[in-house]
């Protein structure tokens, strides 16, 4: 489990990192995307990874967190999702209006001589 | 006072809720009233928290619990010196931006002032939480509302640079949750003050862990502090972004550095176990590498709004590498010479607006191609002796030479008291004799002092002295009031000199002991009526 999780994450972050520094803006938000999940994923994994374990307190049990998963990375995870979600879409909003005022989806306004 | 301590966050986001909620920008007069009075209103707090923690010895306020869960747990609010120094500094700048902004500029685009005020509030929380998650959330905020300001006016220029701060700012995020999830995932923990208390305990496999996360984070605070080499994005976007927004841009930089202050001190200091300053000689040689490649590039910077962009990048290299050294004395400079600096920048960037309305674009390259191939008509100046100066023109070289000299670091305004401080502590350090990294920041000062001056003086020559066929700005009230009072901010610094001083050198005192902090963080738990807390 741990080394699927850990190739997972490196998959998303090499292809995140290449995409990043690609010329067009249409792949760096793409690489910003995977990046976003696979730092994601490795909040998940700080909180160490568990199977077989209930996802919240079961009724009348004592809290234990021999039995339990962590519970803050999850709370971590879902303000960084909702944030990362916000910051695209503002991205994305940019790189149309970069599109619209200068003609080309080179990240830097124009097109490299060759 | 409690309830004072959140007010900073609370106030702004009320004030742009209300702007949005009454109709955005079809109201734009009561959006600007608003705006001012809830901008006025963060000075007067921000004082009034700034004379509570200079009132108590240990320097803390005290300790806003959000939602009054018990400490280690809870999201904490914490107010002691460091704290309200920045957030004072904060709201000066914003109130001058805010004022200068009527005029003019918040007219060229939409939802200015909310945008402004939700930018205030992820500064306010920023400087004011003790949580480093917390910290994240309001980084996202103020960044977010920054973006929408950079772009303010919008233009190619604009949105061209913007994209690049917005790419840059998006990964340094990234990077900053990865280190975040890092020490979480050693020390458990995510509040300052206990992982303060757990880092001594951490065991020795463990160590290499904490610290790749520590270094993670610190670069993503880099980012925004503008340490070289993480800085090649700060000169084109300050030089395109509206002045008004430039002001409090000025500020952002410095928000990194007050976290790297804050944390390093109070996680790497020196009861920190086998990671005693940890990344110290890092610090000290990015911030002189820092100030070298600010020099260098102000020297070169052909308009003034470059060059204003190459002094943000000197003055936060400069702060940088005097936290590096790590000697109380310095820091305690160091925290004088931000206020300082970032006061004169704010200043020197609205007045380069005004200057630069009198002049046809690309005057500046023109200048600089005059001085190397000679002027041709140079002959005819001889008819021209005895034009009277307009009063424009010489009030706002008068606001320049100000500007200039806070910049610089000569007498007799602030500047020089800053730099001239930095220096004493250096020599005057406590270990036997002054080391390399001492000698070299002495240096680095008076060369980027000097580079400064030499780049300022020819500027101003040609802004003020040579320009040929210029027509005189029109300039209104509102517009140099703010640039004046924030020079008369720096002039009273210098003549309240001693006071402040000693305000700033209490400020390192508790940065580099932080005994009270923590006390003040975790002790906060004996309030709690059930009593019952959880372990440490």
């Amino acid at each position: 489990m741990e080394i699927v999780l850990a190739l997972g994450i490196g998959l998303l972050a090499g292809s995140g990192v290449w995409l990043l520094l690609r010329p067009r803006t249409f792949q760096v938000i793409i690489g910003l995307s995977l990046l976003s999940y696979a730092v994601n994923l490795f909040i998940i994994a700080m909180g160490r990874l568990k199977t077989d374990t209930a996802p919240i307190l079961t009724s009348r049990a004592a809290g234990d967190l021999a039995h339990l998963p962590d519970p803050i990375p999850q709370a971590l995870v879902l303000t960084a999702i909702v944030i990362s979600f916000a910051t695209t879409a503002l991205f994305l909003v940019v790189l149309l209006a970069s599109r619209g005022l200068t003609g080309t989806d080179h990240v830097d306004g124009r097109e490299p001589e060759l | 006072m409690n309830h004072l301590m959140i007010a900073p966050i609370v106030l702004p986001l009320i004030a742009a809720a209300i702007m949005l909620a009454l109709g955005g920008e079809q109201r734009r007069n009561l959006n600007a009233a608003l705006s001012v009075a809830s901008t006025l209103a963060l000075v007067a707090i921000s004082i009034a928290l700034l004379r509570a923690a200079d009132a108590v010895p240990t320097g803390m306020v005290g300790v806003y619990r959000l939602g009054d869960w018990p400490v280690p747990f809870a999201i904490v609010l914490v107010v002691d010196r460091l704290a309200t120094l920045m957030l004072l500094l904060t709201s000066l700048l914003a109130a001058a931006a805010v004022l200068f902004s009527l005029a003019r500029w918040h007219r060229v685009g939409v939802l200015f002032h909310p945008l402004f005020q939700f930018l205030l509030m992820g500064i306010n929380g920023a400087f004011l939480t003790g949580d480093l998650f917390n910290l994240f959330v309001f980084f996202e905020v103020l960044l977010a509302a920054s973006y929408g300001l950079a772009l303010h006016g919008s233009g190619s220029a604009r949105v061209m640079s913007g994209l690049h701060y917005i790419v840059i700012n998006l990964a340094a995020s990234l990077l900053f949750l990865i280190g975040i999830s890092l020490i979480y995932g050693v020390t458990g923990t995510l509040n300052m003050a206990d992982l303060a208390v757990r880092i001594p305990a951490i065991r020795i496999e463990d160590r290499a862990l904490l610290e790749a996360g520590a270094g993670i984070l610190g670069i993503a605070f880099l980012v925004k502090a503008g340490m070289w080499p993480l800085c090649f994005w700060l000169p084109g976007t300050y030089a395109a972004i509206p002045p008004p927004v430039a002001v409090i841009f000025a500020v952002l930089t410095k928000v990194g550095a007050y976290v790297v202050l804050r944390l390093w001190l109070l996680l790497f200091g020196d009861q920190a176990g086998a990671s005693v300053q940890f990344g110290g000689e890092w610090l000290l040689l990015g911030g002189l590498a820092t100030v070298a490649y600010g020099t260098v590039g102000s020297l070169a910077a052909q308009d003034m709004a470059r060059l204003a962009a190459f002094s943000v990048i000197v003055s936060s290299g400069t702060i940088l590498a005097a936290i590096g050294l790590g000697q109380v004395g310095v820091t305690g400079a160091a925290l004088f010479y931000m206020i300082s600096s970032t006061l004169g920048l704010g200043a020197f960037f609205l007045l380069i607006e005004l200057v630069e309305r009198g002049r046809e674009p690309g005057a500046d390259v023109l200048a600089v191609t005059r001085e190397v191939y000679g002027d041709e008509d140079e002959l005819e100046d001889s008819e021209e002796i005895g034009i009277a100066i307009p009063a424009t023109m010489s009030i706002l070289g008068v606001a320049f030479i100000g500007c200039a000299l806070v910049i610089s670091g000569l007498p007799p305004l602030s500047g020089f008291i800053a730099k001239f401080a930095i220096l004493t502590a250096t020599l005057n350090s406590p270990d036997s004799g002054i080391s390399i990294a001492g000698w070299t920041l002495l240096l680095m000062l008076i060369l980027s002092g000097l580079a400064a001056l030499i780049a300022m003086t020819r500027a101003g020559i040609r802004t003020f002295w040579a320009s040929p066929d210029r027509t005189i700005p029109r300039v209104r009230l509102i517009e140099m009031a703010p640039v004046t009072l924030l020079l008369l901010l720096c002039a009273i610094q210098t003549i309240e000199a001693g006071p402040i001083m000693r305000f700033m050198q209490a400020t390192a005192q508790s940065l580099h002991a932080p005994h009270d902090y923590i006390r003040g963080v975790l002790g906060s738990r004996a309030e709690r009526p059930n009593g019952s807390t959880g372990p440490t």
